[in-house]
């Protein structure tokens, strides 16, 4: 059998089978099982179980695509959260009930799929079938008469012409008639076990391919380098079969970041575009050489695709602290809170003495002053660049080990002595200004970077880069293509048989043509129209 | 310059939402006719269904399509509110390309040009079929849909002409929702052939409501149930088409082709429920109206897609410009 049992054109069982069969055994009851697990119904159900199951993954937010707002929903609903995690809901697409419904439809795909592949391969070698000995009952049929002609050489131009329409053809002979049988469109079939099969090899792509993808996330600042080992990352997710000598040795310099700004539309005033980041890469063993890396367009270096999928400013600060001894000094990546680059930052000064120095602030590329008083940016670019700062003094609370991100900056331990309720306004400095700390704690200075930074700017920018590896990428690719090729053929090559008929008659033969559809079929009355004229035209042509 | 294009933009489009209202009530007009002479011809029509019924699974498509031929009333209210649809679409499409001018790139980088671009693809899709099989009874569904697609993008999502975002700057995103639109497209029309397929099932098996009689002047349903499922199956390859390029656009933009993004899960949602409609058409006893149930599913969830999670669900794919 190579069609599922409950295929619309494989016969329904004889009434009665299941209710008086004997008792099934244990391999009986396997057999039952398998016959429902690989039926067209199963698979249906599953296919509609897998798509009903997909809708929590995009209520809820996911862990794999969307962590940040795992993190929001716990905060937002305590109760529920620890709920819906327990149900696997923030993991939808790794989860035991996701997976347990696509692992069966992939089961019940190849047991469905292997032994019609095995009977499509008889099929091809078999000979299109004997001719039906009433042709009137099939589903398209025509007929004429034709005097003067002899069935021998009608059947011969019935033939000739089948096969140059691609049909497989084979002749019959009975008393006072011959026909012809012809079939064709094996290619249907071909098209969908291929589409059903690459389905699999898509999975399976995926499945081990993934396992040895890895991608990490690295913020640069102008003129900083990136150094392709584990520790220079600043997050890294690796595969299941990751190994870190795996990593390609290189390292990049991110020379410049550029963006153009819009100034003329002013329906979309700062609107910006034209992303780019200037690189210089030091493969292990090449020269040097310089790249570019652009939104939507990945730099790949040995074998990784780098990406640029964010940027920002990194004010330059150094703090200086009771001593006069420098404590700090670095650029600081502050990260974007809007379109026009209003940035939040921190700077952990843990080797300020007598005490640590925390600050947290805002940058404004381009600051303007609310009636509130309070500052906005008004423009993404550098145009009136203004740097405000909360200090806090005490413990920073990272000595004892505990990774705390450098984005958030924990005051359970500290003082504010600067801004908020602190009685001090918060610190406002322009590049190239310094500030004194109350108390003679040292100074803090926004330092300009006009001379280092490439294209003269005070106030470098950082672009964070993505490095990506994925070996699955070709080969899903590879089977996607056979899956939409075998799609577009498992669909739209009609696949039918044809009869043509000449039965003698006095003074002539009678013709009858027939067609039977093997699978959705619209033009198959028209085929058999068409064959019937362009056989009566070429006999005709033989009587003329 | 821009903005002068712009505005006649703007104003092709409103005159193509005017032809298309009057087309639509002229469909509407047509339809109730339909369904009036319906009820008092039935004695003639009657003859001709029994021929219909009696044909069996249209198989012997000769007999039938003398039947239709000879009894097929000219439908004026439907011809002109045709000839006025392709006037629509004409200005439609002109305002599109406007757009399109004006801004110096395809016009389908937020919601509210891809309103304009996917009504206007599925103006000239319902035009284009005709030269297939006349489907002008679906006018009033069609025109319907392209006015409320246009009277919504208008009204909610107009943004003036902005430069491109760099995420959006990509061949790959021209071609996945150029071809998103276009299935969409084939699934809004199998969708309305599935619909009419499940009212005409039910009056042929005599349960029908006296309000539909213009089904009487349809094809019967298993003919409607042939068409909806070649227009569907065609709209499921291109679907196909769009879940692959928006893949290969994801890896060049966010250096993976799968993530599970809110709009991925979508697209594979549509994508599975449509899988399933095939398999239905294929699997004995759901061939018929559970099918035609799976290809309704399957159209409210691209509805449902390209309105409620393009505005409301969180993701990369926030492009709507709102
Ligand atoms: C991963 C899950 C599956 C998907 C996405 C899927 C999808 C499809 C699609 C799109 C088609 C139409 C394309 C063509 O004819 O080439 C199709 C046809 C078909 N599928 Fe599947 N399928 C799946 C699993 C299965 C399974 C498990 C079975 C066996 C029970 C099956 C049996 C069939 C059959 C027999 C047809 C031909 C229908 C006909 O005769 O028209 N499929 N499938």
């Amino acid at each position: 059998m190579s069609r599922p049992s409950d295929h619309h054109e494989t016969p329904p069982p004889p009434k009665g089978e299941g209710i008086t069969q004997p008792s099934l055994g244990i391999v009986g009851y396997l057999r039952f099982f398998w016959r429902q697990l690989t039926s067209m119904r199963t698979a249906l159900v599953l296919l509609l179980l897998l798509a009903l199951a997909a809708i929590p993954g995009s209520l809820v937010p996911q862990r794999s695509s969307d962590p940040n707002g795992v993190t929001t929903y716990y905060q937002d609903h305590p109760d529920l959260a620890p709920v819906l995690d327990d149900l696997q809901l923030f993991d939808v697409f790794g989860s035991v009930w996701f997976s347990a419904i696509y692992l069966l439809l992939f089961v019940s795909l190849i047991g469905c799929v292997v032994p019609r592949t095995l009977h499509h391969l008889k099929a091809l070698r078999t000979p299109p079938p004997k001719t039906p000995a009433r042709l009137s009952r099939l589903e398209a049929y025509r007929s004429s008469s034709v005097e003067g002609a002899d069935a021998a050489s009608a059947m011969e131009s019935a033939r000739t012409l089948l096969r140059k329409a691609g049909y497989r053809v084979r002749m019959f002979e009975r008393a006072g008639e011959l026909s012809v049988s012809a079939e064709r469109g094996y290619l249907r079939e071909t098209g969908n076990l291929v589409f059903h099969t690459a389905l699999i090899g898509v999975l399976v792509s995926v499945g081990i391919g993934g396992g040895f993808a890895y991608n990490g996330q690295k913020v640069v600042v102008e003129g900083g380098p990136f150094v392709n080992v584990l520790n220079d990352y600043d997050t890294f997710s690796p595969g299941r079969f990751f190994d870190e000598g795996a990593l390609p040795p290189y390292r990049l310099i991110v020379d410049d970041f550029d963006a153009t700004y819009e100034t003329e539309n002013v329906n979309a005033f700062g609107f910006a575009s034209g992303f780019r980041a200037d690189v210089t890469v030091h493969e292990e063993g090449r020269e040097a050489y310089e790249a570019q890396v652009r939104v939507n367009d990945p730099l790949n270096i040995m074998g990784l695709d780098t990406y640029l999928t964010g940027n920002g400013y990194a004010p330059h600060l150094t703090v200086t602290d009771a001593d006069g001894n420098i404590a700090f000094t670095g650029a600081v990546p502050f990260l974007p809170q809007d379109a026009n680059l209003t940035s939040l930052g921190i700077v952990k000064v843990p080797d300020a003495l007598p005490e640590q120095i925390g600050m947290r602030g805002f940058f404004y590329p381009t600051a303007a002053e609310l009636e509130s008083g309070a500052l906005t940016s008004t423009f993404p670019d550098l145009l009136n660049p203004v740097l405000t700062l909360n200090v806090y003094t005490g413990d920073l609370g990272i000595d004892d080990g505990t990774p705390r991100s450098v984005y958030s900056l924990n005051i359970e331990e500290m003082t504010e002595i600067v801004g908020g309720d602190s009685g001090v306004d918060a610190i406002r400095l322009q590049p190239g200004e310094s500030y004194d700390l109350p108390g003679g704690r040292g100074t803090v200075t926004f330092d300009s970077m006009a001379e280092v930074s490439p294209d003269g700017e005070s106030v470098l920018r950082f672009a964070s880069l993505d490095v990506h590896y994925d070996p699955s990428a070709g080969w899903v690719l590879l089977f996607v293509v056979l899956v939409i090729a075998g799609l577009i053929t498992g669909l739209f090559v009609p696949r039918r048989r044809v009869w043509v008929k000449a039965v003698e008659e006095s003074g002539g033969i009678r013709l009858e043509y027939a067609g039977l559809a093997r699978g959705d079929d619209p033009g198959l009355d028209r085929a058999v129209g068409d064959l019937a004229e362009r056989h009566a035209q070429s006999l005709r042509v033989r009587l003329d | 310059m821009s903005d002068v294009l712009d505005s006649y933009s703007l104003v092709a489009i409103y005159s193509a939402m005017a032809v298309y209202l009057i087309a639509f009530v002229l469909f509407a007009i047509d339809i109730a006719k339909r369904s009036a002479n319906a009820s008092t011809a039935a004695g003639q029509l009657a003859m001709s269904e029994g021929q219909l019924a009696a044909s069996g699974s249209g198989g012997v498509a000769t007999l039938e399509r003398q039947a239709t031929d000879a009894a097929a009333p000219r439908y004026r209210f439907e011809r002109v509110g045709f000839a006025l649809t392709v006037l629509a679409t004409a200005l439609h499409v002109g305002g599109v390309v406007l757009r399109g001018v004006a801004q110096g790139f395809v016009p389908w980088a937020n919601m509210f040009e891809f309103s304009l671009t996917s009504s206007a693809i599925i103006a000239v899709v319902f035009l284009l079929l005709q030269f297939w099989q006349d489907l002008k009874f679906l006018g009033v569904y069609m025109t319907g849909f392209v006015l409320i697609a246009l009277g919504v993008g208008t009204v909610n999502f107009y943004v003036p002409v902005k430069p491109l975002p760099d995420a959006l700057d990509s061949y790959w995103l021209i071609i996945h929702v150029f071809v998103a639109a276009l299935g969409t497209a084939l699934f809004a029309v199998g969708a309305a052939l599935s619909l009419l397929q499940l009212l005409q099932a039910r009056r042929e098996s005599g349960a029908g409501g006296r309000g539909l009689a213009f089904l009487r002047t349809l094809p019967n349903s298993v003919r409607l149930e042939n068409s909806a499922y070649l227009v569907t199956v065609v709209g499921f390859v291109f679907w196909t088409f769009t879940l692959v390029a928006g893949a290969i656009w994801a890896e060049r933009a966010w250096g993976r082709y799968w993530g599970w993004d809110t709009k991925e899960v979508w697209t594979f949602i549509i994508w599975t429920v449509y899988a399933g409609y095939i398999h239905a058409r294929a699997t004995r006893g759901w061939r018929g109206a559970r099918s035609a149930w799976l290809a309704l599913i399957g159209f409210a969830s691209v509805l449902f897609n390209y309105t409620v999670v393009n505005l409301f669900f969180k993701g990369l794919h926030s492009y709507s410009g709102l």
